[in-house]
């Protein structure tokens, strides 16, 4: 039985109706709109025509997903000649068939058996990115096509956003420093404690059983709220937030150690007792070592809850700078698209850090079986 | 004492369960040899060995430290009580007692905690807004309704992303990058996005609820759905199931575990979802508008009382998933 390819045939279907429809309200669009859209029209066309047939459903997949390219650019050109805010129901349309054609494109990326290396590697990568590069395209165009200006306040376009990052930077980034301050000191003074503590844990067996099962707790309840009390006791500036951050991190790193000192194996143990190592050469030698996949993963894991103390901790009080005190108060000046740019530098930030105990995991985890796979 | 300094007549012991074990024989049987002298060392034992002892016994000292830490740090406070209200001196018994019954105390001491609970729980009416009952109603019903939302969302979107590939090629990735950044700075911006689009009440905190909660159930629950072994599904394979009849007797049973571990964590960031969402939106009540009253206004008891009320939900919550998974297991078979 032939498959229909269904996403190619409502492709075709919303540009022939984008062609039917009004590009704007107001007057109409620049004359190049459907030209263009005819061709979107056509690859679908072959597309859906060539189901069956797999050279020409190939050179249709491709023109689509070149098609589905060009038309992201170009229906942003026509927002730029006029099309601001005047959008009509065939805009809409053609806003929904390069959505669709660019999920055609995915779909035929994640179809093709590529030989592993770099062609793969490079589809694997473009798979999300277009889907990313879809969703902001959507957004941009369907904030700037349709939105009013109250709309446009309450949800700026990536565009807006986007200049308003540039134009800002330097608030952006004394804000970033302040809060980074914070993270930084509690997270090494949490992490720090966190496994230190985790291995007194693991020598006193009375400890493990009093306070393991009460950190296993701890980290699962709602710590955030201590962060007034922090904000009391270590005053406004950053200190506070360190506190906050020490407390997150504490348990999490605890637990996550613990479980790590008690992954080494019975065999390599006994072969450690046959050298007769003392506690601290099995310590050093086998245990941590062995523990250190656990200890990345509460590292990872706090990377994320120590942004997320500090900057709660400064909707509670901080000094006129911090990531937190930014989108507080810009939120009720209702300057969203500040609040996105800061909320883009947390995103950045909370990525990169991640990133960064990603790549040192793989250095010195680099023997984990998890890793041995992909060489 | 250390593994090398044992004697070499230790030799059986290294077939046991290595070392940790040794050790742990080790603390368990001096104890359990001094029990056998007389009823309070008995008693003593039995907090040293059990699995409930070790725990009260790291409890009680964590009060005795907190009173210790109350003393110290509402000293100055008290100190200065004393000089305003002109007495020039004071006994270290009166200093102490006064330092555990300030009303704005920097550390109020455990006792006063629960007495602001006990006011705040049990003497004051449900109905009212100095009733910590009337605020964790607030609280939990925006994180059940959250929570209740963000797993449907997360499980539906699980098995999508499961059954289509170029979902999973292009959104998975999203989805996992999305758990390094601090979602949660975007809560003041829904509630007040909400509030705009005159979306009140409980919704906007609902919304966030399920934002938070929606991210780890659906990584966790595409991990479950993928946990069958590809023997397990080459044999639903010779049977000729459907990809419906695979994914309803096989992906979905062998998902229930992870599916519940999730859900534990994900009712936990409900929760802390809630909680955020309600320093924005404080007019409502709940636990953080109560957290945010109390940081404006320095009542540090109340601070500490709703931070316990929080916590005691939090352990309701996840203890309410704990049985379900338990029931399910049980009736699954699955249960150890």
């Amino acid at each position: 039985m032939k498959r229909l390819d269904w996403l190619a045939i409502l492709t075709a279907l919303a540009c022939a109706l984008a062609l039917a429809g009004p590009l704007a309200t107001v007057g109409d669009a620049p004359g190049w709109g459907r030209p263009y859209l005819a061709a979107l029209f056509a690859s679908a066309a072959l597309c859906a025509a060539g189901a069956g047939d797999s050279a020409r459903w190939r050179l249709g997949s491709t023109m689509l997903a070149l098609m589905a390219a060009a038309g992201g650019a170009a229906l942003v050109a026509l927002l730029g000649a006029g099309l601001q805010g005047a959008a009509a129901w065939g805009y809409a349309a053609a806003l929904a068939a390069v959505w669709l054609a660019a999920w055609h494109t995915v779909s035929w990326l994640t179809s093709l058996r590529l030989k592993p290396g770099w062609p793969a590697r490079l589809a694997n990568l473009a798979a999300p990115l277009i889907f990313g590069l879809t969703l902001l395209f959507l957004w941009e165009c369907g904030v700037r096509g349709f939105g009013s200006s109250m709309m446009k306040a309450i949800l700026p376009a990536p565009s807006a956003i986007a200049a308003r990052f540039a134009s800002s930077l330097p608030t952006l980034g004394a804000d970033f420093v302040q809060t980074f301050k914070g993270v930084a000191a509690g997270y090494l003074i949490g992490c720090g404690a966190g496994i230190l503590c985790a291995i007194l844990i693991d020598r006193v067996p009375f400890l493990q059983r009093g306070l393991l099962p009460l950190g296993n707790l701890v980290s699962a309840l709602p710590i955030v709220g201590v962060a007034p009390i922090m904000v009391m006791w270590f005053g406004f500036d950053w200190q506070s937030k360190a506190a906050i951050v020490v407390i997150m991190t504490f348990f999490p790193q605890l637990v996550n150690t613990v479980a790590g000192l008690a992954s080494a194996g019975a065999m390599e143990r006994d072969l450690m007792k046959t050298y007769a190592a003392s506690y601290g050469q099995t310590l050093m030698n086998l245990r941590l070592p062995a523990a250190l996949p656990f200890i990345f993963n509460g590292l990872k894991i706090n990377s994320t809850l120590a942004l997320i103390g500090a900057i709660v901790a400064e909707f509670f009080g901080t000094p006129i700078v911090g990531m937190g005190f930014r989108i507080n108060t810009e939120v009720g000046r209702m300057n969203i698209d500040m609040v996105w740019a800061t909320i883009v530098v947390a995103a950045l930030a909370g990525s990169l850090f991640y990133g960064l105990l990603a790549l040192l995991e793989r250095r010195a985890t680099f023997w984990h079986a998890s890793y041995r796979q992909r060489a | 004492m250390t593994e090398s300094k044992r004697p070499p007549s230790d030799f059986p012991d290294i077939f046991s369960r290595g070392e940790k074990g040794a050790a742990m024989a080790d603390a368990a049987t001096l104890p359990a040899m001094r029990a056998r002298r007389g009823g309070a060392s008995r008693f003593f034992a039995a907090l040293w060995r059990g699995a409930v002892g070790p725990i009260v016994v790291v409890c009680a000292a964590i009060v005795a430290l907190w009173y210790l830490g109350a003393v110290l740090m509402n000293a100055d406070l008290q100190r200065s009580a004393f000089e305003n209200a002109g007495r020039k001196s004071w006994t270290t018994a009166e200093l102490v007692a006064g330092t555990l019954s300030q009303e704005r105390p920097k550390l109020p001491a455990p006792h006063q905690v629960a007495q602001e609970l006990w006011k705040t729980v049990v003497d004051t009416p449900a109905t009212s807004k100095r009733s910590l009952v009337y605020h964790g109603g607030v609280t939990l019903s925006a994180t059940l309704l959250g929570f209740l939302f963000g797993a449907g969302l997360g499980v539906g979107l699980a098995v999508l992303i499961v059954h289509v590939k170029s979902l999973e090629r292009s959104l998975m990735p999203w989805i996992i990058s999305s758990q390094t950044i601090p979602i949660i700075a975007l809560a003041p911006m829904i509630v007040i996005i909400l509030n705009q689009l005159d979306i009140t009440g409980i919704v906007p905190k609902a919304a966030i609820a399920a934002y938070l909660s929606f991210f780890p159930v659906t990584v966790g629950m595409v991990k479950g759905l993928r946990s069958p072994d590809p023997l397990q599904l080459d044999l639903m394979r010779t049977y000729s199931a459907s990809q419906a009849q695979t994914f309803w007797s096989l992906r979905l049973p062998a998902c229930v575990p992870f599916l519940f571990a999730s859900l534990r964590v994900g009712v936990a960031a409900a929760l802390v979802g809630t909680v955020v969402a309600e320093l924005t939106q404080s007019a409502d009540g709940g636990f953080g508008a109560r957290l945010l009253a109390g940081s404006y206004y320095g009542q540090t008891i109340q601070i500490w009382a709703a931070i316990f009320a929080a916590a005691a939900c939090a352990c309701a919550l996840i203890a309410a998933v704990a049985l379900a998974d338990r029931i399910v297991a049980r009736r699954m078979g699955y249960a150890r």
